[in-house]
């Protein structure tokens, strides 16, 4: 994106102004001053979480069709609507800092654009369903639940709106898997194996390690981040191992131990190289999301079109009664 | 953004002259959440048209029943105060602590005031 480019030079006595408020704890709207570098980390981060709100619903929608029961196709469904309205309150967000919806939708679908790595994984069983919703949308909500108190007013409220739906999320994904592990063998055998897969990938939603986030401490400054991507994942980390252990399912750590000193669980190695081809484009699903993205946009321009003529026909109606 | 359009156009040229890339004009959208309750702005949406804009505010705005009433309002149809301004603006409202009942003494055991 803009990130190259150096921002222009701001008056430093407006950064001050700017910081005294941040440090007040005041939300900064979109028509006060802020600095240029303040703006454009918050259109990279706003746009990459509208984004994945965006991407995060094609996972999902490859199982709408194969749910296994019409009380989980509607459930499905519903979250999966849900994404696109996330997706939307976001972008709604993003605009009011002078950027147009059309061109972050663009840099989408020109894969120029960053999203979660997450969604470049395949969901190849049923039990992926349950699992996404448990890890994925867990650690999004604990993601979401800090950025709530984003010092940037339209993304604070945008994520209050979302962690209020989000909660239906996680638990229809608990749902499915509490069901599951106490299945059949092979239903058991199958959530296990979801869980495998999803576990390491979760935990890499929270991004670098703080040591290796380079916006961290600038987004702490300006209380955009109200917490680091380490604090967010042990946090994550606690919450989740004893959901697992109450549905008796393992996690897919052998390191993964109790501390009693900092009243936490330990965990193992994360596989950043991992992390990295997946960002790069190089994960399972990266070029066949983009592919159904544009294909999407591309099948949805007739629908587009119609309501611009239908709108015109109306105006050109009303114009001619009125005359 | 589109401005007003030419309703001497044919409906052809007035629907080109919309970009149909879905970026159609912004609209602001205020929700209800119950009878009685002020209106209450939720966030934006895109649309052709006021109808098309309520719409879209329903699909995005009220997907569980918390909402009773939407307003949709083209935003370039809203004036705001500036924060840039607002210590002059607001002024003339900060200084008149007359107009607060803390202002006025009252003799101490009465009740009621």
């Amino acid at each position: 994106m803009t990130q190259t480019r150096p921002a222009p030079q701001d008056d430093p006595a407006k950064v001050a102004e700017f910081e005294a408020r941040i440090a007040a704890g005041q939300s900064i709207e979109p028509k006060d001053w802020m600095p240029e570098r303040y703006r454009r980390q918050l259109i990279r981060m706003m746009s990459q979480h509208a984004h994945s709100e965006i991407v995060g619903m094609l996972p999902e929608g490859n199982w709408i069709t194969r749910a296994p029961s019409l009380r989980r196709k509607i459930s499905l469904i519903a979250k999966v609507q849900d994404e696109a309205g996330h997706g939307l309150y976001i972008y709604c967000g993003t605009e009011t800092l002078g950027v147009d919806r059309a061109e972050l939708i663009q840099q989408l679908l020109d894969g120029t654009a960053k999203y979660s790595s997450i969604f470049n994984y395949p969901t190849l069983s049923w039990a992926d369903i349950g699992v996404i919703g448990w890890f994925v949308d867990g650690a999004a909500i604990v993601n979401q639940t800090v950025l709530a108190k984003a010092s940037y007013g339209p993304y604070a409220r945008a994520m209050i709106r979302i962690c209020k739906e989000e909660n239906f999320h996680k638990r229809q994904g608990y749902e499915i898997v509490a069901t599951l592990a106490n299945g059949t063998p092979a239903q058991k055998a199958m959530v296990q194996d979801a869980v495998n897969r999803w576990w390491w990938p979760s935990l890499m939603m929270f991004g670098p390690s703080d040591a290796n986030s380079p916006n961290t401490a600038e987004l702490i400054k300006w209380k955009v981040k109200r917490k680091t991507n380490d604090e967010l994942r042990q946090r994550f980390v606690n919450q989740t191992v004893p959901q697992a252990a109450a549905v008796n399912l393992t996690l897919p750590d052998p390191d993964l131990a109790y501390d009693e000193e900092t009243d936490s669980w330990k965990f193992g190695r994360i596989d950043w190289d991992e992390f990295n081809q997946v960002l790069r484009g190089n994960g399972p699903c990266n070029r066949e999301r983009l592919a159904a993205r544009r294909t999407a946009h591309d099948e949805g321009a007739w629908v587009r079109e119609a309501a611009s003529a239908y709108a015109a026909k109306q105006r050109a109606k009303q114009a001619s009664e009125a005359a | 953004m589109s401005g007003p359009l030419d309703p001497a156009q044919s409906v052809a040229e007035q629907a080109a002259a919309i970009p149909d890339d879905g970026q159609w004009p912004v609209w602001e959208v205020f929700t209800q959440s119950e009878e009685g309750a002020p209106h209450e702005h939720a966030g934006s949406v895109h649309a052709t048209d006021a109808e098309h804009a309520l719409q879209n505010a329903r699909d995005v705005y009220a997907r569980r029943g918390e909402v009773i009433s939407l307003w949709v309002v083209p935003s370039a149809a809203i004036t705001a105060s500036t924060r840039g301004d607002a210590g002059p603006f607001f002024d003339p409202g900060a200084d008149k602590a007359y107009r607060h009942p803390q202002f006025y003494k009252v003799p101490r055991g009465v009740r009621g005031l």
